[in-house]
């Protein structure tokens, strides 16, 4: 299968800031913006972060997805500099960090409460990192200017925070750290305040300013639709331990283990033992069944494990079919949701769901299972995944 | 009645501010228009107010002002332009009363930052630690005091133990500041305190990675953020000591005289009402205009924040 996805930055002259960045930013020579090896951070009884290890591209636009607590925050913290990890090494464009005070590394952080300054006006808070460097007055007020316009706000420059409102503050707090050009940008589930459709604004204009400006962006999130439209890659975290690094496609398609699966999208499972493997595939057994599908990593022979199937990847189909994975099953409950038909049926003793997508435009009824009728559920094996527990 | 009070708020607002607005025009602004008539009086024969009305008593105050450029090093460096008795009277005033509330400020911001980041169930132990001392009545603590600097005092013992030479700390302008100091701590620390207690210490995270190291953090967003307690902390050290008088009495042994012992002066041992009345409404006048022009120079800060 082939992705195309148009790129929103496409035909779009590049900002002034974005042609300095390669000059001023300066890409360096390590492949990593940042890495993470072996990051361990304990506070008190409670480890937050788990032996980490991770490369993070150049100019990549990169998710740290979890549920809450399971480490994103501290992780970003130990990059930006507030929190020092207890053992293990942040590398930052290739050289180790070590103490090195936040105020020396060249990172910039958007804070989940963005954190502006209420007693500076919108200009002075985007200003302030500049100053702090010592650049001249004349190029700050370019430079404020230029990346008040990049975030579409050039006429808010005199307000206060308390002002505006909260996806305008978001702007400021990312004007306010993209204006420094740093190496790498941190944010915090920076759309996490907003609502809904404000957030689904934000995550397109977000992901098209990260191409304008080319800037390697660290993004923490625990919404998995986000990260997966957003992302180049993903890590995701579970219980301050990283369970996979890849792209959304690999993450969504070849989850690599039971957690990913059923944190990233919907999937069912069916547990069982492992029967046979062969090379790409293998065989599982459950409550006297057998079912085929990719092998996960670390399969044993024997071994409890769980066959994955997303619902969109299974079908219902009214005859058996002489293949493998078509088992008897009893439709359970039909929902149409409009561009799709969620099924749930019963196979055996367990919930199984199925989304149809409704290619067919239909006003007859009778085109749908009803609950209570027979059916027979089929899925490709390469649609199946079978992982270690 | 309640009903009345319910819909209408302006009528509300009356009725809550009566109680407050009584008791000032009772015992605040009637003595103090009585104080303004007697510091137009002159005295009768046993010395208490009586006509005829006269502005000698303020002619009094300014009238040995006169141009005498100096340039002293006593007591810090010092450039003076005018001298005048009761001019250097107030001068010297203000600037120990500013001393006194710079270095209050100096000790009471520590101690408030630290008050601020203990954990919720020790922060009211410290606040009842900080409120101790009102238990005690002040003159008794500024004798305590006194007792603890004198020649052969708590602190001179210990230098002579030391084998240091011991220093006369009693009656001296040193004595008053650290009298003052003392008294003052209390009003500093606590408006500091609410103020530090609500920051936001993602602020000073947010400054750090915008490159500013922990001075410029302090200077550019801690201290504008926390003004308001600065502002209001400092002005309750400031008037208090401009007019203090126990401290001066006891503290600097009368020695050191400042405008609020000069004017308690007046009033007994020298039996001058309507100097003393005239001497008192030139001191709220100099006070009033130096609270304006601090609140409106640290406005900025607090603006934003209020
Ligand atoms: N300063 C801290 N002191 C003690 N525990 C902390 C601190 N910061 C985070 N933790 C703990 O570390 C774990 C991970 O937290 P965090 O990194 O904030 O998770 P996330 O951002 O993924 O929700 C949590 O259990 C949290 O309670
Ligand atoms: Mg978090």
């Amino acid at each position: 299968m082939v992705l195309r996805i148009k790129s929103f930055a496409q035909g779009q002259p590049l900002s002034a800031l974005s042609a300095d960045t390669s000059i001023c930013g300066g890409r360096g020579l390590s492949e990593f913006a940042v890495e993470l090896r072996d990051v361990t951070k304990v506070f008190g009884e409670v480890v937050a972060v788990d032996h980490v290890s991770m490369g993070i591209r150049q100019g990549e636009f990169f998710a740290m997805l979890g549920p809450s607590g399971c480490g994103k925050t501290t992780s970003l913290r130990m990059i930006a500099g507030f929190e020092r990890p207890t053992s293990g090494e942040v590398y930052i464009d290739g050289k180790p960090m070590g103490s090195t005070p936040p105020f020396r590394r060249d990172v910039n952080t958007v804070f989940q409460s963005y954190a502006l300054f209420p007693h500076m006006t919108v200009e002075q808070n985007v200003g302030f990192g500049l100053e702090m460097k010592g650049v001249p007055r004349a190029e700050i007020n370019r430079r404020v200017k230029e990346a008040l316009e990049l975030v579409r706000l050039p006429q808010m420059a005199k307000r206060y925070p308390r002002q505006m409102s909260g996806g305008q503050q978001q702007r400021v707090a990312l004007a306010r750290a993209l204006v420094n050009r740093p190496k790498v940008l941190l944010l915090d589930e920076p759309l996490g305040a907003l609502d809904a459709k404000l957030r689904k604004e934000m995550q397109i204009e977000l992901k098209a300013l990260q191409r304008e400006v080319g800037i390697t962006f660290v993004f923490v999130t625990h919404d998995q639709e986000e990260a997966l439209s957003m992302s180049d890659r993903i890590a995701v975290f579970s219980k301050g331990k990283v369970l996979q690094i890849g792209t959304p496609l690999e993450i969504y398609e070849r989850p690599n283990c039971r957690f990913v699966a059923d944190f990233i999208g919907e999937t069912n499972f069916i547990e069982g033992k492992v029967k046979q493997i062969d090379g790409e595939f293998a065989v599982l057994e459950s409550d006297g069944r057998c079912f085929v599908g990719r092998a996960g990593e670390g399969l044993r022979v024997g071994a409890q494990a769980s066959l994955s199937v997303r619902p969109e990847k299974a079908q219902l189909v009214e005859q058996p079919m002489n293949s493998a994975n078509c088992y008897e099953v009893r439709v359970h409950s039909v929902a149409y949701v409009g561009s799709d038909t969620r099924v749930i049926v019963m196979l055996g003793d367990q919930h199984f769901d199925i989304w149809e997508q409704n290619s067919l435009s239909t006003l007859d009824p009778n085109y749908f299972f009803g609950p209570g009728e027979r059916a027979w559920l089929v899925f490709r094996p390469e649609n199946a995944l079978i992982l270690a527990e | 009645m309640i009903q009345a009070l319910r819909e209408h708020p302006a009528l509300r607002l009356v009725a809550l501010m009566t109680p407050g607005a009584f008791w000032l025009a009772v015992f605040f602004l009637i003595p103090l228009g009585i104080m303004g008539v007697i510091s137009f009086m002159s005295r009768d024969a046993q010395g208490f107010p009586a006509p005829p009305y006269t502005l000698s008593n303020y002619q009094n105050i300014i009238r040995d002002i006169r141009f005498a450029p100096s340039l002293s090093l006593e007591g810090g460096l010092s450039i003076r332009l005018f001298e005048g008795l009761y001019l250097d009277l107030f001068w010297r005033s203000i600037w120990i009363s500013l001393v006194s509330t710079l270095i209050t400020l100096v000790i009471a911001f520590p101690v408030a930052l630290f008050m601020a980041q203990l954990p919720r169930r020790y922060r009211n132990l410290a606040l009842f630690a900080v409120m101790i001392p009102f238990w005690t009545n002040f003159l008794v603590r500024t004798y305590a005091l006194q007792f603890m600097l004198r020649g052969n005092g708590p602190i001179n013992t210990l230098l002579r133990s030391l084998n240091l030479e011991p220093i006369e700390l009693l009656f001296t302008p040193t004595a008053v500041l650290i009298g003052l100091v003392y008294g003052n701590l209390p009003f500093m620390i606590l408006p500091l305190y609410t103020s530090l207690e609500k920051f936001d210490w993602t602020m000073i995270e947010a400054a750090h990675d915008l490159g500013a190291n922990t001075w410029s953090a302090f200077t550019r967003v801690m201290l504008p953020l926390v003004s308001p307690g600065l502002v209001a902390g400092s002005i309750l050290t400031f008037v208090p000591s401009i007019g203090s008088y126990i401290t001066v009495d006891l503290m600097g042994g009368g020695r050191t005289n400042l405008i609020g012992y000069s004017i308690a002066q007046q009033f007994s041992a020298s039996v001058n009402w309507p100097f003393g009345s005239a001497l008192s409404l030139v001191m709220m006048i100099i006070v009033t205009i130096a609270a304006v022009i601090y609140f409106r120079s640290s406005r900025g800060g607090s603006r934003a924040v209020i």
